[in-house]
């Protein structure tokens, strides 16, 4: 009864605070380093240099009135948020943050492509929630996000084939056991899948240079247009709690999970009285850090600009990189 | 036991939210039906112990074939019904027949697998005698699909290549 029914559901309930607690404190972050890299201070009122702002945030938002536009259709509207929001805490339960099974609630054997499949429900909240609003610029935004995220879906997911072909396995545990068996984190061996998926990843959580779903400039404020108050919480947890989600799968794919740098290399074990969470979580969080960057450094694509980098380029580059590994892992 | 408790619920769902996919008034709520029922089926999947299945289920099916649907759901005007079908004894007539044609197929597929497992007493017969040399669920599955299976699974990919080729000749007229 402990072990199976008690202890997961105390590891449940710790990852998803963990989780959300990290994505407002994810706001505020983005909030910053944004206005840092535009010479400005960003939020200061709340608390030391604004560090309580990532509180304010939430409660105002629980707060706000919460409409319902009245030629929405009234169920798919509500359910848009959920389905966009649960997929992305789902994929929690097999992300391991250390190597003892302390550390995650389940390892799965087909763990990686777990994380795809559930993340790739998540659409859905966005193609409904555009839709059941039953306005035009949430149908536009909807309409262009479905084709974004299927077009890089297959090319993440391609990419992902020739990762699965280097470790041997599906789960993320031995994926990561495998590269401290090596001795060398998988991103040097696969410096072009890292690109590949880190771009795929941009595009799939909607982030700049890809976040024509959300085009404030071109169609008000994309799918989530007519959302407010809390629904509209959703949409926005569910966006940072994806990229948490691709930095994650980066960081245990090509960058060694929960292992210390250079994981061969001896005379450094005295990296290892660092806690195995606390390299994984550092790690992601260097990861979310170059997502705010890149947002606060590149413009938008143009969609039709978006549509050719993610077919002829991202695609065609996925399968020779899939090749290229098979025949290496032939040869050798 | 625990499977059967979990099988009947679970089929009860499956086949109510089948008959909600099509009687569903709005055409996206029947799309919404269907993405339900896949993932339930993927759970039943789950209860067989066939995790791999049950996960490309849901990416495939779920995340990738019903989004389609949905997106042309979305941009079709599905006010005007199709002419030739207009006549709704007609169109019930032809679906009458056509569910009869289907369910006739799979009585006798089941009677078929029924009759040639009881000989042997087993569902593993020709499966287990090939796959003595990998462990775990997605091992088996490859090793399968590519020693007995192999030429079934080379003519399926060759038939999709020639959907795919097909589609995109249709849609383009000017290559």
């Amino acid at each position: 009864m402990l072990e199976t029914v008690v202890i997961p559901l105390l590891k449940i309930a710790v990852l998803l605070n963990a989780v959300l607690v990290s994505v407002t404190f994810l706001v505020l972050m983005e909030r910053k380093v944004i206005a840092w890299a535009q010479s400005r201070l960003g939020p200061m009122r709340v608390g030391p240099y604004g560090i309580l702002q990532a509180i304010v945030d939430p409660i105002k938002l629980i707060l706000k009135e919460d409409i319902t536009p009245v030629k929405s259709d009234r169920y798919l509207f509500t359910l848009a948020p959920i389905m966009s929001l649960v997929p992305a805490l789902v994929v929690f339960a097999v992300v391991p943050f250390g190597p003892d099974p302390l550390y995650y609630v389940s390892d799965i054997n087909v763990g990686l492509l777990f994380i795809v499949s559930v993340t790739s429900i998540g659409v859905y909240g966005i193609i409904l929630g555009g839709w059941a609003s039953n306005s035009k610029y949430p149908l536009l935004a909807s309409l262009r996000a479905s084709a974004q995220l299927i077009s890089y879906e297959i090319a993440v997911t391609m990419t992902l084939v020739s990762v699965i072909l280097t470790a041997g396995t599906l789960s993320l545990v031995e994926i990561v056991e495998t590269q401290e068996a090596r001795g060398v984190w998988f991103g040097f061996i696969q410096p072009v899948a890292l690109v590949l998926v880190f771009i795929g990843g941009l595009a799939e959580t909607n982030r700049a240079p890809f976040d024509l779903p959300e085009a404030e400039t071109e169609l008000t404020g994309g799918f989530h247009t007519e959302y407010s108050g809390m629904r509209f919480a959703l949409f926005f947890l569910a966006e940072y709690a994806n990229m948490i989600v691709i930095s994650a799968v980066v960081v245990l794919l090509f960058f060694g999970g929960w292992l210390r740098p250079f994981p061969s290399v001896s005379w450094l074990a005295f990296l290892d009285f660092v806690p195995s969470w606390i390299w994984f979580i550092g790690k992601i969080f260097a990861f979310l850090y170059v997502f705010i960057w890149i947002r606060a450094t590149l413009p938008r694509y143009r969609y039709d600009q978006l549509m050719g980098l993610g077919w002829k380029v991202l695609i065609p580059v996925a399968i020779g990189n899939v090749v290229l590994t098979a025949i290496m892992k032939v040869l050798f | 036991m625990g499977e059967a408790l979990l099988f009947w619920p679970l089929s009860v769902l499956i086949l109510g939210l089948g008959v909600m996919v099509v009687s569903a008034q709005s055409a996206v709520h029947s799309v919404v039906f269907l993405v339900i029922n896949f993932l339930l089926v993927a759970v039943l999947y789950v209860t067989l112990n066939a995790e791999f299945i049950a996960v490309i289920q849901v990416l495939v099916y779920a995340g990738g074939i019903v989004v389609l649907y949905l997106f042309v759901v979305m941009l079709v005007n599905l006010k005007k019904e199709p002419e030739r079908f207009a006549d709704p004894r007609r169109l019930a007539r032809s679906g009458l027949v056509l569910s009869g044609l289907v369910l006739a197929l799979i009585v006798v597929a089941a009677v078929s697998s029924v009759l040639r497992n009881s000989g042997e007493g087993a569902v593993s017969g020709e499966l287990g005698s090939s796959t003595p040399f990998v462990s775990g669920n997605t091992e088996q599955l490859g090793w399968v699909l590519y020693t007995s299976y192999l030429v079934p699974f080379e003519l399926v990919s060759m038939l999709l290549l020639v959907a795919m080729v097909g589609a995109i000749v249709l849609a383009k007229r000017h290559l």
